[in-house]
C-alpha cells in the first residue's frame, strides 16, 4: 500500500501523524474510516483503528459507528471523487445531521486510482483521458457544498501549508459536531500543478486570502488589497487609504448564518483559505442519547419480560 | 359449499348457528379504514379465544382514486375453533363498502356465501367506475349469494347526528358501523374495540365518540333487521396452555431483534430506509428507546446498511431492514461485511418484483438474490421465517448466527407474513438461550483474522480496546494477519475459508423437518411464508388417502444436512414457491433430483386448493378437480381473468418443465 512518490498525501499524513498524538485522545479511541481512492488508503498508514470501506460510503459507515459509539473520535478520509461524486449523498446527510465526524476531503481535482479521469471538482475544459476535448462539466465547490449542507465547521487549506493544516486539524478535532476540511492536494501524476498558484511562495499571497476570525479580510504581498461587500456579492478593494477600515469586511466564522461564508467560498481570485465557519449546534449523537435518557427517565421497564409479556394485550390459556 | 352456506340456504336455523370456522373479508376503498376494521375484528377474535390467520391485501396508493377497481383494499380473516394455518381460500362472508370492492372480491366468495354491501355507495358514478353496466343489487347478478344490502352511509349519519363533527368526518366512521354489524353477526363483544378507541382518543375527542357510537349503531342495526339465520358463532379454539398475544410478522421481527439484544447484552442498532412492506419494523423499533435501541433512518438503502456495518464494527448488534429493491442496493455493502467478517443481520421483507413491482403484494422471488446476488464469491447465511410468530424465532436465530459466527445473515420474510397476524404463544423466558460473545482484550500478538478452530470465526476486536488497533477493509486479506494481500493462493484460500465458514453452519442447525408421511409418493418442499398453506394441503391430501409429506426449509443457505436424504425417500418432489422456481433450481443443481415446480407469481399467497390440485395432478388424479373448478369459476380469482382455456394455459405455465434428463434419486 503505497502512494506515488511526491504525492501531497504524504504531506497530509505527516501533519495528521504529528497532530493526533498531541490531541490527548488515546490512540485506541481514534478510528479512521475511508472510502475508495488514493486518499482512502490513509488508514493503512495510521496506527489507530481503521476501516477502508467501499466507494463513497465512508460517511455512512462512520455515522453508524459514531451513533453506536459516540465516545470515539471518528475521522473520515475521502477524496473529490469518493466524497462528492459517488458518495455525495452521504456526505450531504452526514453534514446536515451534524454527526460528530471529522471529514478530511483530499481534493486533487482528478481521479487518480483509476488513472486519470476528470472528477466532479475538475475545472471546465480540463483535458483528461475521459475528456480529451476538455471537460464540459461545471465543477462542484466542496466548501460551498459543505456550507449549503450547513456543516458546523468548514475549512479549506492546502496540503503543503503545514502550519495552517496543523491548526485546522486541531480545531476540527475539538469541534463538537461535524467538521469538514477541504485539503487542496497535488497529484504529481495526473494533475500536476493544479494548485501551484495557490501554494507557490511567489504567488500564494496574491492569490489567497487567509480567513481569520474577527480580522478584516486583507491579502496581497503588500497587504494592500481587501474584500468588501458589493450588493449581494464580494469585491476586491484597496486595503489602504481613506475609509478602508470601514469598507473592509471583517471575518466572522461564528455568524449564525452561513451566507458570508458562502460568498467567501465562491471566491476564485483570491481563493479563501482557513476556517469559513465554526458554530455550535446540537450534534446528532447528542440527540440520540438525549432521547434514550428521556425514554429511560419515563421509568419504562426494559427487560425481556416487559418486552414480550407486557407490551400488548395478552391472554392466558390454562 | 361450506357448512355456513349450506345452513344459510336451508333458511331454517336457530338464532345463532355454531360453526367451527369462518372466513370473512372486508373490502372497500383504500381510504375507507378497511385495514383498521379488519385488525379490530381479528383482535376481538383472539380475545374471545379463536385461532385466527389474517391476510391484509391493500394497494400501494395511500388514497387511490375513490371507487376505482385498483383502489380496493381488502382484509381477510380466518377464525376458527380449531388449529388453522392459513387465512382461508374463499371467504364465506364478504363486506363490500362499494361496487368496486364487490366486483373485485366477489369471484373469491364461496357460492351461497353472504355479501353485506353498503347500498348507499351503489351510485351511478360508482357503478360506472367499477365497470358495472347495471346495478348488481337489483338484477340477478348476485342470485347465488345471500345479499344483505344496508344503507350504511345513511344509517351512520343518522346514528351520529348528535355528534358535532363535519359531515365528511362522520362519514369516515362508516367502517365502524359495518364492523359493528359484523360483530352482531358473529355475536362478538364490542368491548375490545371500545377499549381501543378509548386508548386512542382523548375522552372529549368527538372523533373517538363518533367511532364508538358508529360501532354501537351498527351492532344495534343488526338486531333490527329481519334476516333469519344470519348469525353465527365460532367457539373458542383449544390452545396449548400458556400466555398468548396477537402478532404480525413485522411485529415479531422487531421483538425478536430486541430480544436478541437483551440475550446478547449488545445494544441493537437498526439502520434502515423507509420501504414497503418493511417500514413497520422501523416504526416498532423507533418506539423502543428504553431498550437502548438506536434506530437510524438513513438517507438511502446503502447508507442504512453502511451505518449498520459501522455499528457492527463498533460492537453493536447491527441490523438493516428492507425489501427487494433495497436488498439490490445493499449488495455491495453486504460484500464488505462478508470481506470484513462482521456480524450483520439483513432483513428482506420480500415483495413482488422486479423493479418497483407491486410494493404491497407478496412474493418469494428474492431467494437467489439473497444467496448469490453479489459480486465475487460472497457467501452469507440465509434464513426464512415461516409464519408471523416464527419471525420472532427466526430473528433470534439470525442474530445468534451473526454474532456467534461473525457473518452477515440474510433473513427473508415477505409482505404476506409481515402484515398477517396470528395468536402467538409466548416463549418461556427461561427457554431463551443467551447469545455468547467474547471480545478479545488488550494483548500482544493480536491477529485480526485469526480463527476459532471450530466455527472459523475471527475475533471481534472493537475500537476503544488498547493494543488491538488494526485496519480492516474490502481489500483481500491475508488469513491470520489481516494484512492486504494480492497473493493468488491466499485469495483462493480465503474464498474457500469464507465458503467453509457458511457451510459449517449446517452442523449447528436443526435437520429439515418433515411433516406427514416419512416416505412415499410426494414430498412437497417449501420455504418461507407458504408453510401454512402447504401443511394444510398435506393434511387434506392425507385425509384423501394419498401418501404425501412436506419438508419446510427455514435454512436456505446452507441447507440442513438431511435434505438430500429426505428428497430420496419420495417418488415425486414438488417444490412450491411464489416465484419461477428458484429453490427448485438450487435443489436440482445440488442434489440432481428430478423435482417439479409449483410456482405462482400473482402477488398473492398460495391457496390450499392450488397445492392440493398440483399434487393430485402430479399423481395423475387431477382431471376431476380441474373440471369442478371451472364450473365454479374459481379460475377467475386466479387472475387469469378469462375462460377455461386460458385457465388451463395458466395452469400449464405454473409448472416448471419436468426434467426427463435429470435422473431422480
Amino acid at each position: 500500500m503505497r502512494w506515488c512518490p511526491g504525492c501531497d498525501d504524504y504531506a497530509i499524513l505527516a501533519q495528521v501523524q504529528k497532530t493526533m498524538p498531541a490531541l490527548g485522545i488515546p490512540r485506541e479511541n481514534i478510528v479512521i474510516v475511508s472510502g475508495i481512492g488514493c486518499s482512502s488508503r490513509f488508514p493503512y498508514y495510521m496506527a489507530t483503528y481503521g476501516f477502508h470501506t467501499i466507494h463513497g460510503r465512508a460517511p455512512a459507515i462512520a455515522t453508524g459507528l459514531k451513533i453506536a459509539r459516540p465516545e470515539l473520535s471518528v475521522w473520515v478520509v475521502t477524496g473529490d471523487g469518493d466524497g462528492l461524486s459517488i458518495g455525495g449523498n452521504h456526505l450531504l446527510h452526514a453534514m446536515r445531521r451534524n454527526v460528530g465526524l471529522k471529514i478530511l476531503l483530499f481534493n486533487n481535482r482528478v481521479y487518480g486510482l483509476t488513472k486519470g479521469q476528470f472528477s466532479p471538482t475538475s475545472e471546465v475544459g480540463k483535458k483528461t483521458k475521459s475528456s480529451p476535448m476538455g471537460s464540459i462539466e461545471r465543477p462542484v465547490n466542496p466548501v460551498s457544498f459543505a456550507l449549503a449542507a450547513e456543516a458546523t465547521f468548514v475549512a479549506r487549506v492546502a496540503a503543503v501549508d503545514q502550519d495552517l493544516l496543523g491548526k485546522i486539524l486541531r480545531r476540527a478535532a475539538v469541534h463538537r459536531g461535524v467538521a469538514f476540511v477541504e485539503i487542496l492536494q497535488n497529484c504529481p501524476i495526473f494533475n500536476d500543478g493544479t494548485f501551484d498558484s495557490l501554494t507557490d511562495r511567489r504567488t500564494k499571497t496574491d492569490r489567497t486570502v487567509l480567513l481569520e476570525h474577527g480580522a478584516p479580510l486583507i491579502y496581497g504581498r503588500q497587504r494592500d488589497r481587501g474584500l468588501a461587500l458589493d450588493g449581494l456579492d464580494l469585491r476586491v478593494t484597496t486595503a489602504t487609504g481613506d475609509g478602508a477600515t470601514s469598507r473592509l469586511l471583517v471575518h466572522d466564522e461564528q455568524a449564525p448564518s452561513a451566507t458570508l461564508a458562502f460568498l467567501l467560498s465562491r471566491l476564485e481570485d483570491p481563493v479563501a483559505v482557513g476556517v469559513f465557519r465554526a458554530v455550535e449546534s446540537p450534534t446528532f449523537e447528542d440527540g440520540v442519547l438525549r432521547q434514550e435518557r428521556s425514554a429511560a427517565r419515563e421509568g419504562k421497564q426494559a427487560d425481556l419480560e416487559t418486552l414480550l409479556y407486557r407490551g400488548a394485550d395478552t391472554w392466558k390459556v390454562e | 359449499m361450506s357448512a355456513i352456506a349450506a345452513r344459510a340456504e336451508a333458511g331454517n336455523t336457530p338464532e345463532i348457528d355454531e360453526v367451527d370456522q369462518v372466513v370473512v373479508r372486508f373490502a372497500g376503498d383504500s381510504g375507507d379504514g378497511i385495514q383498521l376494521a379488519g385488525t379490530q375484528f381479528s383482535t376481538t377474535a383472539v380475545v374471545v379465544g379463536n385461532d385466527i390467520a389474517t391476510f391484509p391485501d391493500y394497494p400501494a396508493e395511500i388514497r387511490a382514486p375513490a371507487g376505482s377497481l385498483p383502489g380496493v383494499s381488502g382484509y381477510q380473516i380466518h377464525l376458527s375453533s380449531h388449529d388453522i394455518r392459513t387465512p382461508g381460500d374463499s371467504p364465506n362472508v364478504l363486506v363490500a363498502m362499494n361496487p368496486a370492492a364487490l366486483k373485485t372480491n366477489l369471484p373469491a366468495l364461496e357460492r351461497g356465501g353472504i355479501v353485506i354491501v353498503n347500498s348507499d355507495a351503489f351510485t351511478p358514478l360508482n357503478l360506472q367506475k367499477a365497470g358495472y353496466a347495471d346495478n348488481p343489487l337489483s338484477g340477478e347478478a348476485l342470485s347465488s349469494y345471500r345479499v344483505i344490502a344496508v344503507p350504511i352511509s345513511t344509517l351512520n349519519f343518522k346514528g351520529l347526528e348528535r355528534v358535532e363533527l363535519p359531515k365528511k368526518q362522520l362519514d369516515r366512521c362508516k367502517n365502524f358501523f359495518a364492523l359493528g354489524l359484523v360483530y352482531w353477526m358473529f355475536d362478538r363483544p364490542l368491548e375490545p374495540t371500545l377499549r381501543w378507541i378509548q386508548a386512542k382518543f382523548r375522552n372529549d375527542d368527538p372523533v373517538g365518540e363518533a367511532n364508538a357510537q358508529a360501532l354501537r349503531e351498527g351492532y344495534h342495526y343488526g338486531e333490527t333487521i329481519e334476516a333469519p339465520s344470519m348469525r353465527m358463532r365460532v367457539g373458542a379454539a383449544t390452545f396449548p396452555p400458556g400466555v398468548y398475544r396477537n402478532i404480525t410478522g413485522n411485529g415479531a421481527l422487531a421483538l425478536g431483534l430486541v430480544a436478541a439484544s437483551a440475550l446478547s447484552g449488545k445494544p441493537l442498532f437498526y439502520g434502515t430506509y423507509p420501504i414497503t412492506p418493511a417500514s413497520d419494523i422501523l416504526h416498532d423499533l423507533s418506539r423502543r428507546k428504553e431498550y437502548g435501541v438506536r434506530v437510524f433512518q438513513a438517507e438511502d438503502e446503502i447508507a442504512a446498511i453502511g451505518a449498520a456495518i459501522g455499528a457492527a464494527y463498533g460492537g453493536a448488534l447491527a441490523v438493516t431492514g428492507t425489501s427487494g429493491p433495497g436488498l439490490a442496493l445493499k449488495s455491495e455493502a453486504i460484500g464488505l461485511a462478508v470481506m470484513t467478517e462482521l456480524p450483520l443481520v439483513i432483513l428482506d421483507v420480500q415483495r413482488a418484483g422486479p423493479s418497483t413491482g407491486m410494493p404491497t403484494k407478496t412474493e418469494q422471488s428474492d431467494l437467489l438474490q439473497a444467496i448469490y446476488g453479489r459480486n465475487g464469491e460472497s457467501p452469507v447465511a440465509v434464513l426464512a421465517a415461516a409464519t408471523p410468530s416464527d419471525c420472532f424465532d427466526t430473528a433470534l436465530e439470525a442474530c445468534r448466527l451473526a454474532l456467534e459466527l461473525m457473518t452477515p445473515v440474510i433473513l427473508l420474510s415477505d409482505a404476506y407474513l409481515g402484515n398477517a397476524a396470528e395468536p402467538w404463544k409466548l416463549p418461556e423466558l427461561s427457554s431463551l438461550r443467551p447469545i455468547t460473545i467474547s471480545h478479545p482484550r488488550a494483548g500482544n500478538g493480536f491477529l485480526p483474522y485469526a480463527r476459532d478452530p471450530e466455527t472459523m470465526a475471527r475475533p471481534w476486536a472493537i475500537p476503544g480496546t488498547p493494543q488491538l488497533e488494526h485496519r480492516i477493509g474490502g481489500l483481500e486479506k491475508a488469513d491470520g494477519s489481516g494484512q492486504v494481500s494480492y497473493d493468488p493462493h491466499n485469495h483462493e484460500h480465503m474464498v474457500a475459508v469464507r465458503a467453509e465458514r457458511i457451510a459449517r453452519i449446517s452442523q449447528r442447525i436443526a435437520p429439515a423437518f418433515v411433516y406427514g408421511a416419512a416416505a412415499g409418493d410426494v414430498l412437497i418442499v417449501s420455504w418461507g411464508g407458504t408453510k401454512g398453506a402447504v401443511f394444510t394441503a398435506v393434511d387434506q391430501l392425507r385425509k384423501q388417502g394419498l401418501s404425501v409429506a412436506a419438508m419446510h426449509l427455514r435454512h436456505l443457505n446452507p441447507l440442513p444436512g438431511n435434505v438430500g436424504e429426505v428428497l430420496g425417500r419420495f417418488r415425486h418432489v414438488l417444490v412450491a414457491e411464489l416465484n419461477r422456481g428458484q429453490l427448485l433450481m438450487l435443489l436440482r443443481a445440488r442434489y440432481l433430483v428430478g423435482a417439479t415446480g409449483l410456482n405462482k407469481v400473482q402477488g398473492l399467497p398460495f391457496r390450499v386448493s392450488e397445492i392440493v390440485d398440483a399434487v393430485r395432478e402430479l399423481l395423475g388424479r387431477g382431471r376431476r378437480h380441474l373440471r369442478k373448478e371451472e364450473k365454479h369459476g374459481a379460475h377467475e380469482d386466479r387472475g387469469t381473468g378469462a375462460g377455461s382455456d386460458s385457465a388451463l394455459d395458466a395452469r400449464r405455465l405454473r409448472f416448471g418443465p419436468r426434467s426427463a434428463l435429470v435422473p431422480g434419486m
